[in-house]
C-alpha cells in the first residue's frame, strides 16, 4: 500500500511540473502581458523597464527556470497585477469558493437524490416524466443564461435575494467565511443554485439509472419476497447501494465544480478563485495562472486517489497494483 | 449520440439480422423516444439544407444592413424585400436564418466534439484499463492534469495557437472532454476485464485490439452512452459559454450559443428575441437528443432486460 | 401560434420592465451612505504602482495632486494654487496652506519631493508613473510651499504630467510598499475619502474625510464594489443593491433612461474608437489579411494609397453605427479631441458617408472590383467593439471590399496588433485633454530614441508631421503650441493616418435623488456624486 502511495506521490508531482511548463508555453503563445498591463501612453523605454520589472526580458526556457528554483523554495513568484505573492492571493479567494462548491454540491444532493430515488421508483408517472425533463434543462441551459434570469427574478423582481456580491463574512481561523451569517447565507443561496444545476440534473439521472437496476437485483426481489416494508426495501437495501455511484461521481465533480464557478462567479461577481482566474487569464497574470492550476491539479489528484482507493475497498474485483 | 446509434447498430448487425430488428422493435415501444428521434431528424435536416431553405444567408455581411438592426419579430426589412420572422439582432440578422444556419454549427460542434472526444477518450480507456500498470497510471495522470485545466484556459491556448474557427472550437472541447470519456470506460473496463469472457478470449490467445473493441467495449458501452448524450448537451453548452467569454467560434458565422451569448446582453432591454428563440432551439435540440439517448441506454443496457 | 409563445416570452423576460416601474425601490438606503458599483477591477491602492484607470479613479479618492482636473479635464488647483514657467526650463508651483494628510500630518514642498522620488522607484510595477519624473533634472525647495521643477530642456507638459501624480506623504510613506498599501494601512493621503477596509477583487469600505480642503464629502460612508460582469452590474442597481453604476452598456440604455426610479449622467468622453491601418508594408509588399477577390496575395499594400484609405473612411456610415449600434451613446468623429477641448480642430468632421464616391476612388486607385480585407478587434475592451466591426465589415463589403471579421479577447489582440500581424484593426484611445498626447504616441513615427510612436502599430510615418511634432513639443507658448497642434492633427486627417470613427459617451446610473457630475476621463469617483438639490 504505502508503496502505491508512494508512486502516485512522485506521478503527482510529475503532472504538476508537466502542467507548469504547459502554463508557462501557453501563456507565452496567447500574449504579452506587458502589451496589456503597460499604460497605452508610455514610451518605448517604460516598456522596456515593465519587460524587466516582470522579469520577462530573459529567454522563455530561462524565466522557467527562475520560477523553478523560485517554487522549489515555496516561492510562486508575485502577482503582476497585485505584486502579492501569488499563492497568498490565491488562498485569500479560496474560502469564497470552496463554501460556494460545497454548497452547490450539497444542495445538488440534497435536491438531486429524493427526484431521482421518486423518478427511479416511479418511472412511468407523469410526476417523474417532468423530473426527467427539467432535469435535461438543468444541464442543457448556458449558466450565464440562468445566473442572469435567477439574479432578475429573485432580486429585481421578488426582492427576496441580494443581486450580486458575497455577504457580511466571519473570521475563523485568519480566513473569511459567508456562511455563518443570515446574510452572508442570503447572498450565497442563488450563486449556489446556479452552479448546483448541471448537478442536480447529473444526481437526478444517476439515482434514477441507479435504483432501476437495483430493483431488479436479486437480493431486493428477496428482500420484497421476505415481506420487508417497501419503505424499508427503498432505503435500506436501494438506497445504500445506490449511494455508492451517486457520492463518487459528485465527489469527482467536486474539483470541476470549483474549476468551472468561473462564469457564476463573474455573473454574481462573487470574490473567489474563478473570477480571480478569469480576470488574471484577461490581463495574462502568469504567477496566478500557474498557482491557481498547481492548487487545481494536486485538489484533482487528490480526490482522484481517495475515489480510486474508495474503489478498491468496496470493490474487490478492482486491484489497485494492476497485475 | 450518432455514436451511439452508430456503435450500437454496428455491434448489433455483426451478428444475425435479428437481435437488430428485436432493439429497433423494443426502441420503437417508447412513443417519446420515437418523437425524439422524429424531433431530431427534422432539426437534422432543417440544419443541412439550411443553405437552400433560409431566407437569407446570415453569414454573408453584404446581405446585413444594421439599419434593419434588433426589428421585433414580423417586422419587414428597410427595402422591403424581406419579412423577419423572428426578428433581427443587433447587426440586421434575420433570427431565423441565423438559428438555422446556427444549427448546423452547434450540431458539428456537439456530436463532432462528443464523438471525436468518444472515440479518443475512450480507447486511451480502455488501453488504460487493459494493460494496466506504467500505461495505466501515465494515462491517467495525463486525465488528472486535464481535468484539471480550466476549458476557458484550454480554449484560449489552444485558439490562440491554431486561431478562430469551428474546427478549432471542436478541437479545444475535444481536449476538455477526452478525460470524462477515459475515466469513465476506465472505471467500467476495469471490473468488466476480469470477467470470464475476457479471459476465455484470452486462453484464446487473440489478438489485444481484437479483445479490446469486440469484447471489452461493446460491454461499457452503456455508461458510455449516458455520458455521450450528455456530452453532446454539455459541449454545446460549452461553445456558448465559450461565445459569452469571447473564445467561441467567428462573430460573423455564428453558432446557437453565440447567438444566445449576444443576446444575452440585450435581455434587460426587452429585445427578448435576440436569445430567446436561439435558447428554444438549442432547448429543442437538446431534449430531443436526450429522449433518444436515454432510451437507447435502457434498451442496450443488459441489466435492465425483462 | 406565434402571438402566443410571444406573449409567453414577454412574460418571461420584458415584463421585468413593466413590473420594475410599480415596484418600491428596493432597499431603502440611508442617505449617509453610497454603494457604487464599478464594472472594472480596482487590483492596487498604490498610487503609484499601475497606471490604470480604475486604480486612478480609487487614488483620485484618497489622494490629491497637485493640479486637478475638472469634470472637463480642464487643469485646476488642487495641492498647487498657481504654476507658472519661471524660465525656460524652470516651473513653479505655489503649495496650498493648511492641508493636512488623513493621519494629520502637514502636507509641504517635502512630500512633493518625496511623492517624484518615489515614483520611477515602485518595484515591479507593470506600468509605472515613473515617466513623469523623467524630464525632470532636479528639485528646488523655495520655501515650505514653494517648489521648483528643472528640466532638462524645455517642457510644455509639466502641468498636464503633475494632473497624473497623486502625493504621498514624505513620513508615513517612507519605505512604504505596494501591499502595504493595499492593505489599507498606508492608504493616507489628503484627498476627500479615506480606506476603511479593502478586499481585493471584492470591494473597498471608505469614510468620509472631514477635514478636506475643498470641504467634508457628501456622504458618511462609501462601498466602493466591483461588479465586472455588466449586465449583473444593472441588475443590482435595478434591485436596488447599488445606489451608483458606471460603464452602463448601451444595450440596456434605453430601459434605463425610462425607467421613473433611477436617473443617468452622460457626457461625451475622451476616448476615440478608430481602425488602425497596415503602413509598416511597403506599396509593392503584400500585407497579411489582404487578398485579391479570389483569395490570392495581390502583391502590393494598397492601403498605401491615400485614395484607398480615403474611399475606406468614406465606405462608413458612422450616424448608422453611432445610433443603430451604440444607441446614441457616440459622437462620430473625424479627430482625437471633443469640441471644447485645448487643440481641437475646428471644423475638421469625419468624411461624410459617400459608398458611390468610396467606389469611384477605389477604381481610381486602381480596384474597380475591390479586393478582400480582414479586419481584427478585440470583443472585451471598448463599448460594442465587435458589433461595430461587424458594421465596418457590412458597409466596406457593400463598396466591393470584401471583409472578414474577427474578433479576439484583448488579451490575444492587442499582442498581435503590436507585432504589426494585421492589416485593418479596430481599436481606441483615450486622450488626455492636448493633442499632443494622441499625435506623439499613435501618429509619430515610431522611435524609442524620441519615445514616440509606442501605440503607432500600423507604423504610420511621415518625416514633415515628425518635423512639426518636434518643435511643438518644446513650444511653450500654450497659444502657438495649439496652432501647431492643429496643424498636426490636420494634416493626419487629410493624409487618413488612422480612420476615426467616434466618440465615446460615458454613461453612469443612480437611483432617483442622487447627482452626479459626469467626468470625461470616465473616472468613477465618490466625490462626483451628491444628493439631488431638491431632495
Amino acid at each position: 500500500m504505502s508503496v502505491y502511495l508512494l508512486r502516485r506521490l512522485i506521478q503527482a508531482v510529475g503532472v504538476v511540473f508537466a502542467m507548469s511548463i504547459i502554463v508557462f508555453i501557453g501563456v507565452f503563445a496567447i500574449g504579452d502581458p506587458v502589451e496589456i498591463l503597460i499604460s497605452p501612453d508610455a514610451d518605448q523605454i517604460e516598456r522596456e523597464r515593465a519587460v524587466r520589472a516582470l522579469g520577462l526580458d530573459l529567454p522563455l526556457w530561462q524565466q522557467y527556470l527562475v520560477f523553478l528554483g523560485k517554487a522549489l523554495q515555496g516561492d510562486l513568484g508575485n502577482s503582476f497585477v497585485f505584486n502579492e505573492p501569488a499563492l497568498q492571493i490565491i488562498l485569500q479567494r479560496m474560502p469564497a469558493t470552496l463554501e460556494l462548491a460545497i454548497a452547490a454540491t450539497f444542495g445538488a444532493i440534497l435536491i438531486g437524490l429524493p427526484l431521482g430515488l421518486y423518478a427511479g421508483l416511479k418511472p412511468n408517472s407523469a410526476g417523474s416524466k417532468v423530473i426527467m425533463a427539467g432535469s435535461i434543462l438543468g444541464f442543457s441551459l448556458p449558466t450565464f443564461w440562468v445566473g442572469l434570469m435567477l439574479i432578475m427574478v429573485f432580486a429585481v423582481q421578488l426582492g427576496w435575494l441580494p443581486s450580486t456580491g458575497r455577504g457580511e463574512t466571519v473570521e475563523i481561523l485568519g480566513t473569511r467565511w459567508s456562511f455563518l451569517t443570515m446574510d452572508g447565507l442570503s447572498h450565497l443561496l442563488m450563486p449556489a443554485l446556479n452552479l448546483a444545476l448541471f448537478k442536480i440534473s447529473l444526481v437526478i439521472r444517476l439515482t434514477r439509472a441507479g435504483v432501476r437496476e437495483t430493483m431488479l437485483m436479486d437480493y431486493v426481489k428477496f428482500a420484497r419476497a421476505k415481506g420487508l416494508s417497501p419503505f424499508r426495501v427503498t432505503f435500506v437495501h436501494v438506497f445504500k447501494n445506490i449511494l455508492i455511484p451517486v457520492v463518487t461521481v459528485t465527489g469527482l465533480e467536486f474539483g470541476s465544480t470549483i474549476a468551472f464557478s468561473v462564469v457564476t462567479e463573474s455573473i454574481f461577481a462573487w470574490p473567489g478563485m474563478g473570477k480571480l482566474i478569469i480576470d488574471s487569464i484577461n490581463v495574462l497574470d502568469r504567477p496566478i495562472i500557474v498557482a491557481y492550476l498547481m492548487i487545481i491539479v494536486l485538489m484533482f489528484i487528490t480526490i482522484n486517489l481517495i475515489v480510486d482507493l474508495t474503489y478498491s475497498f468496496l470493490d474487490p474485483r478492482v486491484r489497485l497494483e494492476g497485475k | 449520440m450518432s455514436i451511439a446509434l452508430q456503435g450500437g447498430d454496428a455491434a448489433e448487425r455483426e451478428r444475425v439480422e435479428t437481435p437488430f430488428q428485436r432493439f429497433v422493435s423494443e426502441f420503437a415501444e417508447s412513443r417519446l423516444a420515437m418523437l425524439g428521434l422524429i424531433v431530431f431528424s427534422i432539426i437534422a435536416v432543417v440544419a443541412i439544407l439550411a443553405p437552400f431553405i433560409a431566407p437569407q444567408n446570415p453569414y454573408d455581411l453584404a446581405v446585413l444592413d444594421i439599419m434593419d438592426g434588433r426589428l421585433e419579430p414580423g417586422s419587414v426589412s428597410g427595402d422591403g424585400a424581406t419579412t423577419f420572422w423572428l426578428g433581427t439582432d443587433d447587426q440586421g440578422r434575420d433570427m431565423l436564418s441565423g438559428i438555422m444556419y446556427g444549427l448546423r454549427i452547434s450540431l458539428t460542434v456537439g456530436a463532432g466534439s462528443a464523438l471525436l472526444a468518444c472515440i479518443f477518450g475512450a480507447s486511451l480507456g480502455l488501453l488504460a484499463a487493459y494493460v494496466g500498470g506504467r500505461t495505466d497510471s501515465a494515462i491517467m495522470r495525463v486525465v488528472d492534469l486535464q481535468l484539471s485545466f480550466p476549458a476557458i484556459l484550454v480554449a484560449l491556448m489552444i485558439l490562440a495557437f491554431l486561431g478562430k474557427s469551428v474546427m478549432n472550437v471542436v478541437i479545444a472541447i475535444v481536449v476538455v472532454e477526452w478525460a470524462y470519456y477515459a475515466r469513465t470506460v476506465r472505471g467500467t473496463a476495469l471490473v468488466e476485464r476480469r470477467r470470464e469472457y475476457i479471459e476465455a478470449a484470452q486462453c484464446l490467445a487473440l489478438p489485444t485490439r481484437r479483445i479490446l473493441f469486440r469484447h471489452l467495449l461493446p460491454n461499457c458501452l452503456p455508461p458510455l452512452i449516458v455520458i455521450g448524450t450528455m456530452q453532446v448537451a454539455r459541449a454545446i453548452a460549452l461553445e456558448a459559454t465559450l461565445s459569452f467569454l469571447g473564445l467561441g467560434v467567428p462573430i460573423t458565422e455564428p453558432s446557437l450559443g453565440l447567438l444566445i451569448a449576444n443576446g444575452y446582453e440585450y435581455m434587460l432591454s426587452g429585445k427578448y428575441w435576440i436569445s430567446f428563440y436561439p435558447g428554444i432551439a438549442l432547448l429543442i435540440t437538446i431534449v430531443s437528443i436526450n429522449l433518444v439517448g436515454d432510451h437507447l441506454r435502457d434498451v442496450l443496457n443488459p441489466r435492465l432486460k425483462k | 401560434m406565434r402571438n402566443s409563445i410571444r406573449a409567453a416570452a414577454m412574460a418571461a423576460v420584458s415584463a421585468f420592465a413593466l413590473n420594475a416601474t410599480m415596484q418600491p425601490a428596493g432597499a431603502q438606503q440611508q442617505p449617509t451612505t453610497l454603494t457604487m458599483g464599478v464594472g472594472s477591477p480596482v487590483t492596487s491602492l498604490d498610487p503609484h504602482y499601475h497606471q490604470l484607470s480604475p486604480n486612478n479613479a480609487v487614488a483620485d479618492m484618497i489622494f490629491s495632486k497637485l493640479v486637478e482636473t475638472d469634470a472637463q479635464a480642464r487643469r485646476i488647483p488642487g495641492l498647487a494654487l498657481e504654476w507658472r514657467a519661471v524660465g525656460p526650463t524652470v516651473w513653479e508651483f505655489k503649495l496650498r496652506p493648511g492641508v493636512r494628510f488623513h493621519n494629520g500630518s502637514e502636507f509641504t514642498a517635502e512630500d512633493v519631493v518625496a511623492t517624484l522620488q518615489r515614483l520611477p522607484n515602485v518595484p515591479n510595477s507593470p506600468s509605472s508613473f515613473g515617466v513623469y519624473a523623467r524630464p525632470i533634472e532636479r528639485m528646488e525647495i523655495v520655501d515650505p510651499l514653494t517648489i521648483r521643477f528643472h528640466t532638462r530642456e524645455p517642457y510644455p507638459l509639466l502641468p498636464l504630467d503633475m494632473t497624473n501624480v497623486r502625493i504621498i506623504d514624505a513620513q508615513t510613506h517612507a519605505n512604504a510598499t505596494t501591499e502595504g498599501f493595499n492593505s489599507g494601512d498606508l492608504a493616507v493621503g489628503t484627498g476627500p475619502y479615506r480606506v476603511v477596509s479593502h478586499r481585493q477583487g471584492d470591494r473597498i469600505e471608505f469614510e468620509a474625510n472631514p477635514n478636506y480642503f475643498e470641504g467634508a464629502p457628501a456622504f458618511q460612508r462609501v462601498s466602493y464594489r466591483m461588479v465586472t460582469n455588466d449586465a449583473s452590474r444593472t441588475a443590482a442597481l435595478l434591485a436596488g443593491d447599488l445606489d451608483f453604476i458606471d460603464q452602463v452598456p448601451t444595450t440596456d440604455l434605453q430601459r434605463l433612461r425610462n425607467d421613473q426610479r433611477l436617473t443617468t449622467s452622460e457626457t461625451v468622453g475622451l476616448r476615440l474608437v478608430f481602425l488602425g491601418l497596415d503602413h509598416l508594408r511597403a506599396p509593392d509588399e503584400n500585407s497579411p489579411h489582404i487578398t485579391d477577390n479570389d483569395g490570392r496575395p495581390l502583391g502590393k499594400n494598397p492601403l498605401r494609397d491615400v485614395r484607398v484609405r480615403r474611399a475606406l473612411s468614406m465606405a462608413i456610415d458612422r450616424a448608422a453605427i453611432a445610433s443603430r449600434i451604440m444607441e446614441g451613446a457616440a459622437t462620430p468623429s473625424g479627430q482625437f479631441l471633443p469640441p471644447g477641448t485645448f487643440s481641437h480642430v475646428p471644423g475638421l468632421e469625419a468624411p461624410a458617408y459617400d459608398p458611390d464616391g468610396a467606389r469611384r476612388l477605389l477604381a481610381e486607385a486602381g480596384y474597380p472590383n475591390g479586393f478582400r480585407i480582414q479586419l481584427n478587434s478585440p470583443n472585451d475592451r471598448y463599448i460594442n467593439d465587435s458589433r461595430i466591426a461587424q458594421a465596418v465589415g457590412q458597409m466596406w463589403t457593400r463598396v466591393g471590399v470584401r471583409t472578414g471579421v474577427e474578433a479576439q479577447t484583448w488579451a490575444t489582440f492587442v499582442g498581435r496588433a503590436s507585432r504589426q500581424e494585421y492589416s485593418t484593426f479596430l481599436i481606441g484611445w483615450g486622450s488626455n485633454p492636448d493633442g499632443s498626447h494622441p499625435m506623439r504616441n499613435i501618429i509619430g513615427s515610431f522611435s524609442r530614441e524620441r519615445g514616440w510612436g509606442a501605440s503607432n502599430r500600423g507604423r504610420y510615418s511621415n518625416p514633415e508631421f515628425d518635423k512639426l511634432l518636434a518643435e511643438s513639443l518644446v513650444e511653450l507658448d500654450e497659444e502657438k503650441r495649439e496652432q501647431m497642434l492643429i496643424r498636426l492633427q490636420r494634416m493626419a486627417a487629410e493624409d487618413v493616418a488612422v480612420i476615426p470613427l467616434h466618440i465615446q459617451t460615458n454613461i453612469w446610473a443612480m437611483r432617483r435623488g442622487l447627482q452626479h457630475t459626469p467626468r470625461v476621463d470616465e473616472l468613477t469617483r465618490a466625490q462626483d456624486v451628491r444628493p439631488a438639490a431638491n431632495r
